[in-house]
């Protein structure tokens, strides 16, 4: 019997897929999200929108918030570390947290290394703009890639640049010939074996969701018309005027994104959404945290 | 004869028609009734099992699948899919068809750090399968009509009964497709 393995980490990831992943501040909300039906919720002290105006240093989530949570809801529960900072890690792992997300949206702890993923048995998800991003956090053990999009704007066209990005990368590297491959490797930044694997598979090795200023049910389609396996939602639904509609629709959303006439109804009178920003008008750039 | 449905809500239903594809078989993805139409037989894949009773019961599924497993379709369900067949589940849970005559046990060997995977006896098969557990469920009591296929540590893990299959782990995880196999000698009325 092994635990841990690659096998049952991205396996969850697989589960996850067709689905809607909510952060979630309280347990009210939990169970608001999971009643909606989200596959699963982050946990965290403050959505990306309020941590963009508060400011300051964003940190791990406190552990009694998110047992609260934990306790709350049957889905799994998935809570946010500082890149690179691999106690915080530890500590989500010895709390049977279900996923670690090492977040660009948490103020990084260290400018150089993200954390060894492959020395947890907990999975990990991580942020990615672009293929050798990806490939460089799959190679450190991530189980699961997200766009980094930009969080907290309500705006979804840096999660179209990265997932379009992305998509175009596969598709170069997989019509190269076997010698262009290293030099691709070497322009990407990835590992080689996984940009061979890639370049022959045609596909990301792991499950790739959309996140990051993400706002209506349209947004969602439109997330997996592009090819993600699934999306993530975090301000959009909290800082929405009916949460419990919105999070309902955009679930619905999801699951039926190729049917124009389904997205009608899940639509029609949502209430406000959440304020969007420009993103040329923004101080600090998550997306850019990371390499 | 016409493909074999796959429930496509949500979850793992690209994986299950990748091995169908690996075991010769022609699969179509199932949202709404009228795609039920003409299938051979079905799926029900891994994923939230709160997530795909409640889609099921807002697009007018629970009826229509029920009326097609009770009236002898061939179906496997996996993990998920197992806890939708049944019957109900030990504390509270989400819709489910009521069409395999187990109670089943949500989460019962953990959080996702539990998940395991471990090689199992099944029953009718030569070689043992890799089992792929997921905060996978377990059945925690099987009704007079279903045969146990497969246990791990003691814990009833694979189930049939007549024309239902289900399984608390993920054969569409590896690519091993000898229970496909099952579900498909079943259409073929071997």
């Amino acid at each position: 019997m092994e635990r841990g393995t690659d096998r049952v980490k991205r396996g969850l990831a697989e589960m996850l897929k067709g689905g809607v992943i909510m952060d979630v501040v309280n347990a009210e909300h939990a169970r608001i999200a999971e009643d909606a039906g989200a596959v699963a919720v982050m946990a965290l002290e403050r959505v990306p929108a309020d941590i963009r105006a508060d400011g300051g240093v964003a940190r791990m989530s406190d552990p009694a918030m998110i047992e609260e949570i934990m306790e709350a809801v049957s889905i799994p529960v998935m809570a946010k570390v500082r890149i690179g900072h691999f106690v915080e890690a530890q500590i989500l792992q010895a709390m049977d947290v279900d996923y670690i997300d090492e977040s660009e949206v948490l103020t990084p702890a260290d400018e150089e290394h993200h954390i060894d993923k492959w020395a947890f048995t907990t999975p990990f998800v991580c942020g990615a703009r672009n293929l050798g991003e990806a490939l460089r956090r799959i190679g450190e053990g991530a189980a699961m890639i997200r766009t980094k999009g930009e969080a907290g704007t309500g705006n979804v066209v840096e999660a179209v640049r990265h997932m379009r990005r992305v998509t175009n990368e596969i598709r170069a590297l997989a019509s190269m010939s076997a010698e262009q491959l290293m030099s691709a490797a070497r322009d990407l930044g990835a590992p080689f074996d996984l940009v061979q694997e890639v370049a022959e598979t045609g596909k990301l090795p792991v499950v790739n969701f959309a996140a990051g200023g993400l706002a209506t049910p349209a947004d969602a389609a439109l997330m997996m018309q592009l090819g993600c396996d699934g999306v993530f939602v975090g301000s959009g639904i909290f800082k929405s005027s009916d949460p419990s509609t919105r999070a309902k629709a955009i679930v619905e959303a999801t699951t039926y994104a190729n049917d124009p006439d389904q997205l009608i109804k899940v639509s029609r009178g949502l209430g406000a959404a959440m304020p969007g920003q420009e993103i040329a008008d923004l101080d600090v750039k998550l997306a850019e945290r990371g390499w | 004869m016409g493909p074999v449905g796959v429930l496509a809500l949500q979850g793992d239903f690209r994986e299950h028609q990748q091995s169908l594809e690996r075991a010769g078989a022609a699969s179509r993805q199932v949202r709404k009734p009228a795609d039920l139409d003409g299938i051979s037989a079905l799926v029900i894949p891994g994923g939230e099992s709160t997530t795909i009773g409640r889609l099921a019961t807002l697009y007018g599924l629970i009826d229509p699948l029920r009326e097609v497993i009770d009236g002898g379709l061939p179906t496997f369900g996996t993990c998920a899919g197992l806890i939708f067949l049944a019957v109900g589940t030990v504390r509270d849970g989400p819709p489910q068809l009521g069409c395999l005559d187990v109670i089943v046990e949500r989460n019962a060997f953990g959080r996702q750090n539990d998940s395991f995977e471990a090689p199992l006896e099944v029953e009718g098969l030569e070689a043992p399968f890799l089992g792929v557990f997921i905060r996978a469920p377990q059945v925690a009591k099987v009704g007079p009509h279903v045969e146990v296929l497969a246990t791990y540590d003691g814990r009833v893990v694979m189930v049939r009964q007549g024309n239902i299959l289900a399984s608390a782990f993920h054969p569409e995880l590896t690519d091993d497709v000898r229970i496909h196999d099952m579900l498909l000698s079943m259409l073929k009325g071997d």
